[in-house]
């Protein structure tokens, strides 16, 4: 069957970066299996849970690249028990007790400490690139161990991570000899910075392409840094307030004119708005722009500035820019396929808050819209049709009204209708959130028409465990399913047990399901774990079966219940 | 969207335990209290989310988030999760408000007066420029500043306001711009004497 030697097909195997398509060519015969397997070099594993480290380095000795998943995703809602597991410890002594290569690491929602970090920085020379999303358990002094032991460093990326800061010279552990580095994000941290080493290590990395600063990091330095890196792509933008009329402020003017390089912008994590102008040269080649985590800028100083991006092709905001801003968006960045929109206020009801309008007016004026990500006030039928109607390319529509069971505001009817728009006309969408008030009709709808939806979230909707099935029996692509203060019990949960083998994992919290229905769930399928969360204190003794189960997280795994869970976890 | 209490929650006086970021007798800005009832009421069938909402806002006690404090009857409670906001993300607002210069929040400073035997606190957001600021000064401490000018600071008598900022420097008030000096200042001081001369003055 083989006509060429292994080496041949391997270099033949190496077009094919899909790990699908490898998955598939591994099953051709036994030749290709294990050609495969000894190169494939990416791996990615979206519940840490579903299987071991030494079952993962059995079956890829080759990996290189590695990414880890953790926590469920409603964990970033203080739904998750901080000390729920997502452990990457033992997957770390695991790799390093068996001489993989680890090149790349890449970690969302995990529990990492400073331990872990030391070992990566000393067990796998060739390591190259570190990405932590939403993790915890680390500080500064886990940083200093990558920034000094990592010689061919060429990514830190820190995202939204709880770092505890030990105000350490972690800067200063990049020796003189490290010149690799392409990319370095550190704006989650809160600790101050030493900016000096900060200049040295920006001068002396030619590569650098990806920058993003803390708060910690003041204009004048932003300005040197500047003047040093005219390559940087992407920038975040740390503290942004000087006296305009300085001549720090005129020479960070001239630095930022010759940054023609510049595509993407963030951060501006303490701004005065009168600063912004300094930015205007760079904004009509800017492609991706982050002002999510800007504080108070004013709605007219937010238009000013996006009128200017005229290729715009992801845009995170904060809700203080308005319908009337979002107009303005729909009328200037025609290429925009990106947008999110932040509450600068999630607990008031105030007048920065947008409506249906502004989404419409977007719809209207960015037709390459994809994804989205919209909290507002209120939502009507009639604007989701209408939006529908204009963005059919729909990938990610994520919708959050404030108030979760608001309905349409104009008619009082639930939303069904208008969310049923959305999966019918968007054949391709693959993530939806719901909110507002919703019926078992919009459920049905989803059933019917989302074919290629891939992961839901659900909060208080529905009226029956009639829903929940319509979503299991209909989406044939379902992988994640999340569920919030639903009405769904036993019979939407035990309908099709086999179902749940189909997918990564389904969360249900303060729903009716009772214990015994989770407990019957977990006897018939052997290959899933059904975790139930309890933090009440109460409930220990006098459990019954008849009792609603308050947290419930299931998930298929090959390698049984995990034996790190915390006392009020029980895997049943 | 969540906010107000029921008489339920004010009974256990919620706002006495909860955890806020903010500066202390400050409350969270007010939502506009003619906002309609009806468009914040929870319109549904589902009456046990309220009173699960209770239910959890009362267990959650030492746990509540920051709560609006206006006065319209809306049977909300805070719920737990919501809206679906990283906690990163919340925390940096919550970290911008107690920073921001919202005109219900205030900025209050300490101001001190060399040889004055306590401080007194003002809110720089009430005061429209330097002039405002300085005359409001002049009377609650009975002195009275020289006049201004960027070569010689101030003229004319032997006291000479100045603030401390974020950089932890000892600054000349009047250099920068009022709203620049608003977002830096962090405490005020009146230098007297020799001391204020040697501030911006001629040598």
């Amino acid at each position: 069957m083989n006509y060429f030697p292994d080496e041949v097909i391997e270099h033949v195997f190496d077009f094919v970066t899909s790990n699908k398509d490898r998955n598939t060519i591994s099953l051709v015969c036994k030749s290709w299996y294990r050609i495969e397997k000894f190169s494939r070099q990416r791996v990615f594993i979206g519940n840490c849970y579903a299987i071991s480290p030494e079952r993962l380095i059995g079956r890829f000795p080759g990996v290189k690249s590695l990414t880890l998943k953790g926590k469920p995703h409603f964990a970033d809602f203080n739904l998750v028990p901080h000390d729920w597991g997502g452990f990457v410890y033992p997957w770390i002594e695991a790799l390093a007790r068996s001489r993989v290569n680890l090149e790349e690491l890449r970690m969302k929602r995990m529990v990492v400490t400073d331990d872990a970090l030391e070992l990566i920085s000393r067990a796998f020379v060739n390591f190259k690139t570190l990405v932590l999303v939403s993790c915890e358990g680390f500080t500064t002094d886990g940083l200093a161990a990558i920034a000094a032991n990592c010689r061919f460093l060429r990514e830190l990326d820190l995202q939204e991570n709880e770092v505890e800061d030990h105000r350490g010279q972690w800067l200063n552990c990049f020796p003189e000899s490290c010149t690799s580095l392409v990319s370095l994000n550190f704006a989650c941290l809160k600790g101050d910075i030493n900016l000096a080493a900060l200049e040295r290590l920006v001068a002396r990395s030619p590569n650098l392409k990806s920058l993003k600063l803390s708060r910690a990091v003041p204009l004048d330095t932003l300005q040197k840094i500047l003047v040093r890196a005219p390559q940087l792509v992407d920038l975040g933008v740390g503290s942004f307030v000087h006296d305009p009329e300085s001549e720090t402020y005129s020479k960070l003017l001239t630095a930022i004119e010759k940054c023609k390089s510049m595509r993407s912008l963030s951060g501006f994590l303490e701004v005065a708005a009168y600063c912004l102008p300094a930015i205007y040269p760079i904004c009509s080649s800017l492609t991706s722009l982050n002002l999510s985590y800007a504080p108070g800028i004013p709605g007219s100083e937010l238009t000013k500035l996006i009128r200017q991006c005229r290729k715009l092709q992801r845009l995170w905001i904060l809700d203080c820019i308005g319908d009337k801003g979002l107009g303005v968006v729909a009328s200037s960045c025609k290429d925009l396929q990106e947008l999110r929109v932040f509450p600068s206020d999630p607990y008031g009801v105030g007048n920065a808050a947008v409506t249906e309008e502004g989404l419409v007016a977007i719809s209207k004026g960015c037709p390459k819209l994809n994804s989205l990500l919209y909290f507002c006030q209120q939502m009507t039928n009639a604007a989701l049709q209408t939006v529908a109607q204009n963005c059919p390319n729909f990938i990610r529509f994520r919708l959050c009204i404030l108030d979760p069971t608001k309905p349409d505001s104009s008619t009082d009817q639930p939303l069904d209708e208008g969310f049923g728009a959305i999966v019918q006309s968007c054949k391709g969408l693959r993530r939806l959130s719901l909110s507002g008030l919703l019926t078992d009709q919009v459920f049905s709808f989803i059933g019917k028409f989302a074919e290629q939806l891939e992961m839901l979230s659900i909060a208080f909707a529905g009226n029956s465990d009639k829903g929940m099935l319509y979503v299991l029996t209909g989406c044939k692509k379902i992988r994640k399913l999340e569920i919030r203060d639903c009405p769904f019990g036993n019979i939407a949960l035990l309908t099709d047990v086999g179902k749940y083998e189909t997918m990564r994992s389904l969360w249900m919290s303060s729903c009716d399901v009772t214990l015994g229905g989770c407990k019957t769930l977990a006897k018939k399928m052997p290959r899933l774990n059904v975790e139930i969360i309890n933090e009440n204190e109460e409930m220990e003794e006098c459990i019954d079966d008849r009792q609603k189960v308050e947290k419930m997280y299931l998930y298929r795994t090959l390698v049984g219940p995990r034996k790190d869970a915390p006392e009020h976890v029980w895997t049943l | 969207m969540g906010s107000g209490e029921g008489g339920y929650e004010k009974d256990l006086n919620l706002e006495a335990t909860e955890l806020r970021l903010g500066l202390p007798g400050t409350t969270s800005s007010a939502a506009a209290p003619d906002q309609e009832p009806e468009a914040r009421q929870a319109r549904n069938n589902k009456r046990s989310l309220v009173d699960r909402c209770e239910e959890e806002a009362s267990k959650d006690a030492s746990r509540a988030l920051q709560k609006d404090h206006d006065s319209a009857p809306s049977s909300k409670a805070q719920i737990v999760g919501w809206p679906p906001i990283r906690s990163y993300r919340k925390n940096n607002l919550q970290t911008k408000k107690t920073e921001a210069e919202t005109s219900s929040s205030g900025i209050y400073v300490k101001v001190s007066m060399d040889g004055a035997p306590y401080l007194r606190k003002i809110d720089l957001n009430v005061y429209k420029g330097y002039s405002d600021l300085l005359k409001a000064l002049e009377n609650m401490f009975k002195f009275t500043i020289g006049e201004y000018s960027e070569r010689e600071g101030y003229k004319g008598s032997e006291f000479a306001p100045t603030y401390e900022d974020k950089d932890g420097d000892w600054m000349l008030v009047g250099d920068v711009p009022w709203e620049m000096f608003m977002t830096s200042c962090k405490r005020l001081r009146i230098m007297r004497g020799s001391e204020a001369r040697g501030l911006g003055c001629a040598v």
